[in-house]
């Protein structure tokens, strides 16, 4: 495996590897020195084209635990603001020799091209692109999901995940739906039609506007942001009856089964998608996935730089 | 006065003969080994009138690192083309008469083909204030085609006005059939394949629900309509019924609408983004039935120079349109003539006759018989050629075709009785 760029390049079995190896990494967390050196000399870039503060530390504390050099590249304030191309960013990292390039970008295919179009040599990680995809995202959901639903071994087979809000515009959706099929969980997404993409019957999911059919049947369902500029595009009439018709609230809640878990991928909007009872209740691991997270990258790292080179 | 013969040529693939040239005009088709004068060997290969392209960017003025006249006349030339419609939108655009005589003018000073400009409908392509249609259809360019190609008339009063409008000179309105708010920031075709890449999508009800709109206004105020580079099988069926009705509607068809699908997107390379996108094999093969049987009157290239840093980059950065001139007869020679759908008269008319007469091009798109003004393409339908990007004579490199093989080559080009093509290369 040289680069990341989309949840659908994992089969089972590389999925599986990275899933373990990110234990391996979690328990180090436990330790009081959470540092290996295995990426000691490596460099790894983070060069965001949006802002994303979450995602970016989180591939940085990855790095940063492995020992690797890391320079962070945010667009704003930099060349690229000024015009530059992402072929002459990409050159100039080349330049000075950076081994993996972490890439958040607002066009879908941005990490693709770049690892396709012989601008540079090292490893590109899918950090999000556009609406297309975010695959470290969606291993760390599936990192979440196994530790709670699986006793964080082996695969997902049978479980069953509802994913709701603004599919259209979700890379997160993307990544979880193709991921979970290769897990072999059975996946169910839920939205109003404006927010569901053309061809979704293609995809290898269940589709419903319903949300209440479909809690009392899922072992995790996992709630996505939904961006209130969306109304003005027409998606939706106003944000009170998004929340009415899609959003989880403590009543919802209470049609999961007593096993279930809620996962969001953050920033939440309270009050939208959300409420901060649900928020804030034992079936929520938000702020797991954040540690699980860093864990995920870690392994992604590990395995991409790790046996790479000598 | 010089005197060539094209000898042994096989005129529209029938009978061979020496068709001898005289002071531009065709005037004799004599048995082979008869004609006297400067001889152009061409024995076995096939003669069809030049090529008339309905749909040419040709950048100038403006974007002259991207192509000009100059050589985007040579790459049309070495194509087989004798006459190109240079589209509007240039910078400045050809809005005025005197923006349409420069292009005409530079055209004429080049002398490879007849540069027919296209003037715009609207003022710089805002689509809100007419042009004037009348200054640049009375200008020494003598405009008949109008179009904002590159964005669409969309709004419905302006259109019927237009349509209206160009009445009163013999014109027609080329439209480019874009719905603007159902492809606001729009990458590719929408389909499963733009939800699966995370792409703003680009519908086919886009395009057909303004051609549906445009084909019932140029019946209500009895004018023509030309439908630009139509990409869709719901657009062939409603010209198809248009044209049933007894609407005086005419439509193109590119030879990448022909020959490509929405699949190449999934590599992200950005010479594959062009407008309208790349549709389905479904839609492909509609049009090539739909040019074949006459529903679409013209192939037209969208020929569309961009420079290297407008392609070499992440895709929703990169230009849209592809180069079209030089490849353009070998795409219908792979997806029309060697399946059968047309045969060598009617490549001449889809490629030539129908063209000119869109575009009110007289000398152009003649039979080739005697007297007729000798505008004439000799090709090799049994020669294959490997496009090289580089080696192609626009000043851009962005065709999708780097490395593909393709059947027929244009031998030897005439345009108005002087070879500007033998050989294959620029004489």
């Amino acid at each position: 495996m040289r680069h990341l760029l989309s949840a659908g390049d994992l089969d089972r079995d590389k999925a599986l590897l990275i899933l373990d190896t990110a234990a391996e990494m979690a328990a180090l967390s436990d330790r009081s020195v959470k540092k290996l050196p295995t990426l000691r000399g490596r460099t790894v870039v983070n060069l965001f084209f949006e802002d994303s503060t979450r995602t970016r530390i989180s591939f940085e504390l990855a790095a940063k635990r492995l020992s690797a050099d890391v320079i962070n590249f945010a667009a704003k304030g930099s060349s690229v603001s000024k015009g530059e191309s992402l072929k002459d960013t990409a050159l100039t990292l080349e330049a000075m020799g950076a081994d993996a390039v972490v890439i958040r970008h607002w066009d879908s295919g941005a990490p693709y091209r770049l690892a396709h179009a012989d601008w540079i040599g090292g490893s590109v990680v899918n950090a999000g692109d556009g609406t297309h995809e975010h695959p470290t995202q969606a291993l760390l959901d599936a990192y979440t999901m196994r530790r709670h639903l699986r006793d964080g071994k082996g695969a997902l087979e049978g479980v069953r995940v509802g994913i709701v809000g603004d599919i259209l515009h979700s890379r997160v959706a993307r990544s979880n739906v193709l991921l979970l099929q290769t897990l072999g969980a059975q996946v169910t997404l839920v939205a109003p039609p404006t927010l569901l993409p053309i061809g979704i019957d293609t995809w290898p999911c269940e589709v419903s506007y319903d949300i209440e059919s479909v809690l009392p049947n899922v072992d995790a369902v996992m709630m996505l942001r939904v961006q209130q500029e969306r109304m003005q595009a027409a998606y939706f009439p106003t944000a009170r009856e998004y929340s009415r018709l899609y959003g989880l609230n403590g009543d919802r809640m209470r049609l999961l089964p007593e096993h279930a878990i809620v996962l969001h991928p953050g920033p939440m909007n309270r009050g939208m998608e959300i409420s901060a009872e649900v928020a804030d209740s034992d079936r929520a691991v938000m702020v797991e996935q954040v540690a699980n997270g860093v864990s995920v990258r870690m392994a992604v790292l590990y395995l991409l730089l790790g046996g790479a080179k000598e | 006065m010089t005197t060539y013969v094209i000898k042994g040529v096989r005129p529209y693939g029938e009978d061979a003969v020496d068709l001898v040239i005289t002071d531009g005009v065709i005037t004799e088709l004599a048995p082979v080994g008869t004609g006297k004068g400067e001889v152009i060997d061409a024995d076995g290969l096939i003669a069809l009138p030049g090529f008339v392209d309905l749909h040419t960017h040709l950048r100038e003025p403006g974007r002259e690192d991207a192509e000009t006249i100059e050589s985007g006349s040579q790459a049309a030339a070495l194509g087989g083309y004798t006459c190109v419609h240079a589209m509007a939108n240039t910078d400045p655009v050809a809005d005025t008469a005197g923006v349409v005589e420069q292009v005409w003018r530079i055209g004429r000073e080049v002398g490879l083909v007849d540069v027919r400009p296209v003037g715009a409908v609207t003022v710089n392509l805002d689509g809100t204030h007419l042009a004037e249609i009348g200054a640049m259809a009375n200008s020494a360019a003598k405009v008949t085609v109008f179009s904002d190609d590159g964005k669409c008339v969309h709004d419905a009063l302006l259109m019927r006005r237009s349509l209206e409008y160009v009445k009163a000179f013999g014109g027609v309105v080329a439209q480019h059939a874009q719905e603007p708010r159902l492809t606001e920031n729009a990458q590719m075709n929408e389909s499963a394949l733009s939800g699966k890449l995370g792409m703003v999508g680009w519908p086919a009800v886009a395009e057909e629900a303004i051609i549906a709109r445009d084909v019932l206004l140029a019946e209500h105020v009895d004018s023509r309509l030309h439908a630009c580079h139509v990409s869709t099988a719901g657009s062939v069926e409603v010209i198809r019924w248009a044209k049933s009705r007894g609407i005086n509607v005419t439509a193109e068809v590119t030879p990448h609408h022909l020959i490509l699908t929405e699949d190449l997107v999934e590599t992200y390379n950005p010479v594959y983004k062009v407008n309208p996108p790349l549709r389905t094999q479904k839609d492909v093969l509609a049009l090539r039935q739909a040019l074949a049987d006459g529903t679409i009157d013209a192939l037209a290239t969208d020929h569309a120079p961009h420079p290297h840093e407008h392609k070499d980059c992440e895709w929703g950065a990169a230009a849209m349109g592809m180069l079209g001139l030089q490849t353009a007869f070998s795409v219908v020679m792979e997806t029309m003539v060697e399946p059968g759908l047309l045969d060598w008269r009617g490549v001449a008319e889809r490629m030539s006759v129908q063209p000119a007469r869109i575009g009110g091009v007289e000398s152009q798109g003649q039979p080739i018989k005697v007297g007729s003004i000798a505008n004439i393409v000799v090709i090799d339908p049994k020669a294959t050629w490997t496009v090289v990007p580089e080696a192609l004579a626009s000043k851009s490199s962005n065709t999708p075709y780097a490395e593909r093989t393709f059947p027929g080559t244009v031998v030897h080009t005439f345009y108005a009785g002087r070879p500007t093509v033998i050989g294959g290369v620029l004489a």
